[in-house]
């Protein structure tokens, strides 16, 4: 009894050794490497975010300039989502929304939608999706030009009924063999659009 | 005792962990859409395994026997979040692109494997050699598959070297012919099944072309059982 007691803690200590030093190790990397991911990860965000607005349009750090909203059925979130906004001699510019395609054909598509002041687009890009390789995921800007085809689009232009993939009437092309992809992104940027519409005093404080 | 030679050998081409052991065929078929997308989880699996094997072959004489395996774990799991974070910290666009296939090799049966099937009975030396070559063989048939996939699927090879070795790297790029309308089945999962299938059939087929070997694969199957 007294043996398998002693065996037991000896097996425990050596195993909590390890962890212990483990856990170092890696906390050890975290705490090197945690300064560098941040600032890849805000990089990203920049290069995401300039893709959208001309860089001379501001002059604010806009990374840091975000407002966070709450769960909107329009802009498709659950949960609060960040804007970017984006200001020139601290005047309004253009806001950057997160917004979510609930109904793509492979689950969700998330995008950013810039809007200008104005409610004019300023571009549209898909940050992540799972949509088929080779039909749908012509939403990627590096695969097919057709995400710009959202650029100076507005409420009234197209109006309300253009604002459907062809097929459905609408003005925005679809691709071959894939239509749910681009319906749910019309739809979607159409819905920011509206979002922009309804809240645009309280993003701007 | 396993010669060098033999270590070497087993590593490429008889117990390869790709085309023979069949190991970590989740992060192998998922990833390897491309030369680049191979090349990069095979080189963090490779350095994975050499790290893995050395610890865990400096510490097999004092290793407790009942809590062997989950010190492997622990230990594996820690090289791995290492290998991780270093990537995001270094090359942030391949860490994109890899996502959760970097965490997803501390699942990946060879390196466990090796640790309890080798590393854990040899001396560092030998045991770092035997995690580089597996790791080789494993790099190589990610390779393999990532050029065949991206050639049929794309019409293209090296695309996208930019996220590993920077701008100046996109010149690497081939495209076979500009107007390739690209093949879907080689990039979807399917086409990854069929391209690792003819990869083990032209290998078996090598096997059988050569003159039956000398009576020593003895020592070598005991190794890596």
């Amino acid at each position: 009894m007294q043996v398998n007691r002693r065996q037991i803690l000896l097996s425990g200590t050596f195993l909590w050794l390890f962890a212990v030093g483990g856990t170092t190790l890696v906390a050890l990397t975290e705490y090197s490497t945690s300064a560098a991911i941040t600032e890849n990860e805000r990089q990203l965000l920049l290069r995401n975010l300039y893709a959208l607005l001309p860089r001379n349009s501001l002059d604010n750090d806009i990374a840091a300039d975000s407002v966070e909203l709450p769960a909107a059925a329009l802009l498709g979130t659950d949960d609060a989502s960040t804007a970017y906004r984006a200001r020139l001699a601290g005047e309004p510019v253009a806001v950057v929304f997160n917004s979510i395609a609930r109904n793509g054909y492979s689950g969700r598509i998330h995008l950013l939608v810039g809007v200008y002041v104005d409610g004019s687009l300023a571009g549209v890009r898909v940050v992540k999706h799972a949509e088929t390789p080779g039909l749908g995921d012509a939403i990627e800007i590096r695969k097919s030009p057709w995400i710009k085809s959202f650029d100076g689009k507005s409420l009234d232009n197209p109006d309300t009924a253009g604002w459907r993939v062809k097929r459905d009437g609408g003005e925005f092309d679809q691709f071959t063999g894939a239509t749910i992809t681009p319906r749910a992104v019309v739809g979607a940027v159409h819905a920011t659009l509206l979002y922009y519409q309804q809240n645009a005093d309280m993003i701007f404080d | 005792m396993t010669t060098r030679r033999e270590i070497t050998h087993n590593g490429l081409w008889n117990s390869n962990v790709a085309l023979v052991q069949l190991l970590g065929l989740c992060p192998l078929l998922a990833v390897t859409s491309t030369v680049i997308n191979g090349l990069g989880l095979g080189i963090a699996t490779l350095i994975t395994l050499v790290l893995s094997n050395s610890m865990v072959s400096l510490i097999r004489g004092f290793v407790r026997n009942e809590v062997r395996l989950p010190v492997f774990v622990l230990i594996i799991a820690s090289v791995v979040t290492i290998v991780e974070l270093t990537i995001k910290a270094l090359f942030y666009d391949l860490y994109l692109v890899l996502g959760i296939f970097i965490p997803l090799i501390v699942t990946n049966c060879a390196i466990i494997g090796r640790a309890e099937g080798f590393a854990s009975r040899n001396a560092v030396g030998p045991a770092a050699l035997d995690g580089l070559m597996m790791g080789l063989g494993f790099l190589i048939a990610l390779l393999i598959l990532g050029g065949l996939r991206e050639i049929i699927g794309f019409g293209t090879l090296f695309a996208h070297a930019e996220l590993m070795f920077g701008d100046d790297a996109k010149s690497l790029m081939i495209e076979i012919h500009p107007d390739y309308p690209g093949f879907l089945l080689a990039v979807l999962p399917p086409g990854a099944f069929f391209g690792l299938a003819l990869l083990i059939i032209v290998k078996n087929w090598l096997d059988l072309r050569r003159p039956a070997p000398q009576p020593q694969p003895l020592e070598a199957a005991a190794d890596s059982a």
